[in-house]
């Protein structure tokens, strides 16, 4: 027997493996450590189903440490930044943070990444697989008088879960107060900690960065609650597809852009109308005309699960190939998404997917798969 | 009856003719949950090596292959419905395929429990 997908190929590393600050911590409590972004990192603990489920019903603790913090600083950041992202940075509120792009002079997507207005600077959560990548690209066409920082002495936790907010309240009671997107400071046992009300599962839920040496102490405290368990990259996984997030490197890269991948919504109106960022001549090109392909959602007929790399056909034709895909344990039924032809992205649309030769029935689904409970501000 | 296990985390249960097929603890262990099984036809005649199932777990894809050479007469249909039957005792009522032998020299050089053990242990 031996394992053969691609999904695994993910995970082995293309540099030398560095260590992160809750290695040994993962160890010890039984994390099953693969090579992930140059790094060791736990795949899962005690399992990816049970992971899984217990994050949907109660406080997942992930350790998001690969993923690159980046500082900005210097008159007018918030203007040079948009030279390179799509959405409104100079009308980012202090302590509010959006989902934006970092696009490529042809509109290509080189990263999606988190940005918040923090009281001294921006601070920006770029993917741990392209963090090098981006700082290169950022460097290269940032002004001289913008100073960027990468915080790489940071950690970076995420508590995902319809507990996450009782559990990060009983440690730092403000941090409740918070709703979805907004961020702010605290501290915690002497600790200074940047907190923010957001996540990649679809939950409500916090990313806390902290510093390196800070982070067991804090991870401790929060696992030693019965409501929270260390959750791994397997469970990381599943959980995003079904929230019908995107995965950098697999469901979006440099050559699809934002309109295709169904996130039109990083790129604010006002930039639309005034461009002046990377891609902009694509991105109208593409809300006039439509994209050539898009991004969709699959539900997939039976058990077998399909994976990246599988084609999807509409009417024996090939018209597309999945992106990301897997057995989804709370939809409980595989399920993908993945890149088709723009006639066949209606939803509702019949297709079909290829696995090993079999034909299986597929539709094109709304996205999320399970529905977002993100704790939003009331207006 | 004799039990059989393979390097590639296979065990095979010999009885007359006929070889029960399954992967052991170990290899459940290692893949996780498993949510899907496919299994081969009756009548399907494998060499040795050859693909003869595939199992899914959340994350990824495996291969079976037929550790001895064979003719399936019968699939495990109780892994369609649960196929976490291979997580929670795989090396019983998680079985696979069973073989009509066809070439019981085959089954020599592959280990017996207590060789499979060390063999693991040194994984």
């Amino acid at each position: 027997m031996s394992v053969n997908s691609d999904d695994i190929a993910e995970f082995e590393a293309e540099i030398p493996l560095d260590k992160l600050p809750l290695d040994a911590w993962h160890r010890a409590r039984g994390g099953r450590m693969v090579a992930f972004a140059g790094y060791d990192m736990p795949i899962q603990y005690e399992g990816i189903m049970a992971e899984h489920a217990w994050t949907r019903e109660h406080a997942g603790l992930f350790d998001v440490s690969h993923m690159g913090q980046l500082s900005f600083t210097g008159e007018a950041v918030d203007v040079a930044l948009e030279t390179m992202l799509p959405g409104d940075i100079i009308g980012l509120k202090p302590l509010r943070q959006r989902y934006s792009l970092l696009l490529d002079e042809e509109g290509g997507i080189l990263d999606d990444l988190m940005v918040s207005r923090r009281p001294d600077d921006i601070y920006m959560v770029v993917n741990g697989a392209t963090k090098f990548d981006d700082i290169g690209w950022i460097i290269e066409h940032l002004p001289d008088e913008i100073t960027m920082n990468h915080m790489d002495e940071q950690a970076l936790l995420a508590l995902q879960g319809p507990e996450a907010g009782a559990a990060l309240a009983s440690l730092i009671p403000g941090a409740a107060d918070l709703f979805f997107m907004q961020c702010g400071a605290f501290t915690w046992n002497g600790f200074d900690l940047w907190v923010s009300r957001s996540g990649y599962t679809g939950e409500d839920g916090f990313e806390i960065s902290l510093p390196g040496e800070a982070a067991e102490a804090f991870a401790d405290a929060l696992c030693a609650l019965d409501t929270v368990k260390p959750i791994g990259l397997g469970a990381r996984d599943s959980l995003r597809l079904e929230a019908g997030l995107p995965l950098y490197g697999h469901d979006i890269d440099t050559q699809v852009g934002p309109i295709g991948a169904d996130l039109g919504f990083a790129v604010s109106k006002r930039r639309k109308e005034q461009g002046g960022f990377f891609g902009h001549a694509r991105v109208m090109k593409e809300l006039a005309e439509g994209a050539p392909s898009r991004r969709v959602g699959l539900t997939i007929e039976g058990r077998l699960p399909a994976r990246e790399g599988a084609t999807i056909l509409a009417s024996g034709k090939p018209v597309g190939t999945v992106t990301s895909g897997g057995f989804a344990p709370t939809v409980g039924a595989p399920i993908a998404m993945g890149w088709v032809e723009a006639a066949h992205a209606v939803i509702g649309t019949a297709l079909e997917v290829e696995v090993r030769g079999k034909r299986l029935t597929a539709t094109v689904a709304p996205m999320p798969f399970v529905p977002h409970r993100y704790h939003r501000q009331k207006v | 009856m004799s039990r059989y296990f393979t390097d590639e985390h296979e065990w095979i249960d010999v009885e007359g003719e006929i070889a029960t097929v399954g992967i052991t603890d170990y290899a459940q262990e290692q893949l996780g949950d498993i949510v899907f099984v496919e299994l081969p036809a009756e009548g399907a005649n494998f060499d040795k090596g050859d693909d003869a199932a595939v199992v899914e777990s959340v994350k990824a894809a495996s291969d079976v292959y037929a550790p001895i050479s064979g003719e399936v007469i019968e699939s495990n249909g109780a892994l369609e419905d649960e196929p976490a039957l291979v997580n929670s005792d795989p090396e019983e009522d998680g079985w696979f395929f069973k073989l009509r032998i066809t070439d019981p020299s085959e089954l020599e050089g592959l280990m017996n429990e207590k060789a499979y053990k060390a063999f693991v242990a040194g994984l």
